[in-house]
């Protein structure tokens, strides 16, 4: 019994290694909606948190708050909301884009946003504290410092935007809820492991587990691998 | 500066414009419907084996979203499947009542059996009566797991704990263990702690995590699983693929696709019955 | 280049800055006129930095006020500030100087760039990046960046304190080409013998207040205050 049980872990990584088609799409897909996600919550995340750690206004703190606590969002919960705003009933319903990858981008980038969004804002308010007087005292207008700030503290931020990233990646609330897990179109690596593991067939809910971490590893060994080496060139 | 911070940011909207729909092309191809169904269907396999032949003979492309049965004709109420596929007849009338779907088509059955620990603590493996059972387990206190989801499964157990008498939202104890989730996620929970269940047998055969459990009650007629197939109402929404959905049930019902969801079998094991001509299923 | 309607001279009027228990500036009343390089000497926390500071609007007073050309705050007014601690942009040297002409044509900019790095005799460590400079090069480099914004002001705090002595002649060379081109210099400094090389006047600070303000000559000469004397003397005890 054990040694069957070890087999078909180990089967989730022959299918990757023998070229298994239908895992590739999943791999792709996965990575393909949670780096797409994660893209598109920097756009916004990145100058939101950069002038939130600039700029002093009442209610600063609230918001400071707020944005820390949504780092914690249930992905059920933004799931089910995205649910209701793109269903065919909802107000975005014209769309058509439920139970698809879009809708699971889109889900996962609103669970992402807190988390770079927060991790930003820290990261820009230390370094500001550093440059504030040499910035101020070179007359840089507002909007310049955003872009000076997230660009000199651009080595820190990969660390937001990982921490963003294997959040979207390590998720099956929302992309389950607003995607279907649709087999050959909507199904990533953690709805397929929720499936395996709800057809009883653990080890290969492992093996794709084990899988869907080697790949969380890459991609973090990646962005190390490009930090180093920005470091090393940038000073 | 500028120009680089430009080709990052640029970089980033690529990735994020042509990567997602690139993944979604077949949106464009048009030729895909959306059918709401059950996770018996799907974890059995069965949808598996008949859409790649559906989409062989009419280059349709059908995106199964399983969820329990209840879940699935409200998704088919909010308008956001085409087609529902599912397995409680009264909700089933009860959505085309509502104006919610078109008209119901019965396809095929399969059937539910009690799944049990081989300890039978209830005494019942090998009995024939289903409703009897279940009272021997109430009596007893032996350990039961519940879908609790208003899927079909669930539906049909509720009607076999009333069929014996028995209000079980009244009497349940801790013996009754409802856990609100799937097929699977039940019987993973009763292999864990040696339970009862009730089980369709499509999602029993394929179900790999067995532990000790074994069929304890099956082939009592009250066990019968009938499936049906519903056309979301195009008048309430205005969007559904009418045409493409309609020649999915019509293929469903039609000679060439009760024959090949008679042909799918697991280890030589027929597990659904195609039944679309008998009057009243 | 230089609009007309100048930015001097720079009136401190009863300026007093309070830290909490602590007053780092005392009522200080002060002028800075055009002409040549002033020098703010005095020993440690005599609040040379926290003029500059309060001049450059990077701070507020806690009462009293700063006008410049006779206009309240720093809008407008073409000025630099060196940093005793520069902080360098996580760029290239050249992109540091570039830094501080946003507003430059591409072309012109590079020229203007090459042209003062040259000047700092920083030219060979164009593409460095600059915080892998040296503490001397990124204070010239830091001077490079100032200079870059043409500006009618330049305040320099303690601008070779931790240089070499080469690195302390380029640096002063700089300084003194800018002056002779129009530029006012303040310098913050606790380095007599720079003051005494720079500076056409002096203001002497102490423990929060300007103490004594006189012509460089006279100044080192025949100081006016015992203290002033103490403090030329090397014993001046705070």
């Amino acid at each position: 019994m054990p040694k069957t049980r070890v087999q078909n872990s180990m089967s989730a990584i022959d299918l990757l290694l023998g070229g298994d088609p239908a895992l590739y799409a999943i791999v792709r897909l996965s990575l393909i909606v949670s780096l797409a996600a994660t893209a598109l919550a920097a756009i916004v995340a990145l100058p939101f948190g950069a002038m939130l750690g600039l700029t002093r206004f009442p209610g600063r703190a609230g918001v400071i708050v707020v944005l820390n606590a949504c780092m914690g969002l249930p992905p059920v919960v933004v799931g089910l909301a995205i649910y209701l705003l793109l269903s065919r009933s909802g107000p975005l319903g014209f769309l058509g884009i439920l139970f698809t990858p879009q809708a699971m981008i889109l889900a996962q980038a609103l669970l992402v946003f807190p988390i770079i969004a927060a991790l930003t804002r820290q990261t820009v308010e230390d370094v500001w504290s550093e440059y504030r007087d040499e910035l101020m005292a070179l007359r840089v207008a507002p909007f310049r410092r955003v872009a000076t700030l997230l660009w000199d503290a651009r080595f820190s931020l990969i660390t937001a935007l990982l921490a963003g990233f294997g959040r979207a990646a390590a998720e099956v609330g929302t992309v389950i809820i607003v995607g279907g897990n649709i087999d050959g179109f909507t199904r990533v690596m953690t709805t397929a492991i929720a499936l395996e593991t709800s057809k009883g067939d653990l080890p290969l809910a492992l093996g794709l587990g084990l899988v869907l971490i080697g790949l969380i590893i890459m991609i973090n060994a990646l962005a190390w691998g490009v930090r180093r080496f920005g470091e090393a060139r940038a000073g | 500066m500028f120009t680089r911070r430009a080709c990052i940011v640029a970089f980033l909207f690529a990735a994020l414009l042509f990567g997602a729909p690139a993944m979604a092309q077949d949106n464009a191809g048009n030729k895909s419907i959306v059918v709401a169904s059950t996770t018996s269907t799907q974890d059995s396999g069965l949808f598996g084996y008949i859409l790649p032949i559906f989409k062989a003979k009419t280059g349709i492309d059908v995106k199964v979203i399983a969820q329990g049965t209840g879940q699935a004709l409200d998704t088919g109420r909010r308008g956001d499947a085409d087609v529902v596929f599912v397995h409680a007849k009264p909700a089933e009338e009860q959505f085309i009542a509502e104006g919610a779907g078109v008209r119901r088509y019965p396809v095929m059955y399969n059937d539910f059996v009690l799944i049990g620990p081989k300890s039978d603590p209830a005494g019942i493996a090998g009995t024939k009566d289903i409703v009897a059972a279940l009272e021997a387990i109430q009596a007893k206190g032996a350990p039961f797991v519940s879908r609790g989801d208003r899927s079909g499964t669930h539906q049909a157990e509720l009607a076999l704990w009333k069929a014996g008498g028995i209000d079980i939202a009244e009497e349940k104890g801790p013996w009754y263990r409802d856990i609100g989730q799937g097929m699977g996620a039940a019987l993973n929970t009763a292999s864990a702690m040696n339970a009862y269940v009730l089980s369709d047998r499509g999602t029993w055969i394929s179900f790999k995590n067995r532990g000790d459990l074994t069929i304890a009650v099956e082939g009592d007629n009250r066990l019968f699983n009938q499936y049906g197939v519903i056309l979301v109402n195009p008048q309430k929404h205005p969007h559904v693929k009418q045409a493409l959905g309609q020649a999915f049930i019509d293929w469903l019902i039609s000679p060439d696709g009760q024959k090949t969801i008679a042909n799918y079998k697991i280890d030589g094991q027929q597990l659904f019955f195609p039944n679309a001509t008998v009057p009243g299923a | 280049m230089r609009a007309p309607p100048s930015d001097l001279p720079i009136v401190f009027d009863q300026v007093s800055l309070q830290a909490g228990e602590v007053a780092i500036l005392r009522g200080v009343s002060m002028v800075l006129r055009p002409g040549a390089p002033t020098a703010l000497i005095g020993p440690n926390g005599a609040g040379k930095t926290t003029l500059i500071r309060l001049a450059a609007s990077l701070m507020v007073p806690t009462s009293g006020r700063v006008t410049w050309g006779g206009k309240p705050g720093t809008d407008g007014a073409r000025f630099a500030v060196v940093f005793q601690r520069p902080v360098m942009l996580r760029r290239s040297a050249a992109a540091n100087v570039a830094y501080a002409l946003p507003r430059c044509p591409a072309g012109e900019r590079r020229l203007r760039t090459n042209e003062l790095l040259l000047q700092v005799g920083l030219a060979h460590l164009a593409q460095r990046p600059a915080r892998r400079l040296s503490g001397g090069e990124q204070q010239r480099l830091a001077l490079a960046r100032a200079l870059a914004r043409e500006p009618e002001v330049l305040f320099l705090d303690e601008p070779t304190a931790s240089l070499d002595p080469a690195s302390t002649k380029t640096v002063e060379d700089v300084i003194r080409t800018a002056a002779a081109s129009g530029t006012k210099i303040v310098i913050a400094t606790q380095n007599l013998g720079q003051a005494r090389r720079l500076a056409a006047d002096v203001s002497f600070m102490l423990r929060g207040r300007v103490h004594e303000v006189g012509a460089a000559e006279q100044f080192f000469h025949a100081p006016q205050t015992a203290e002033a004397a103490a403090f030329l003397n090397g014993d001046l005890v705070v």
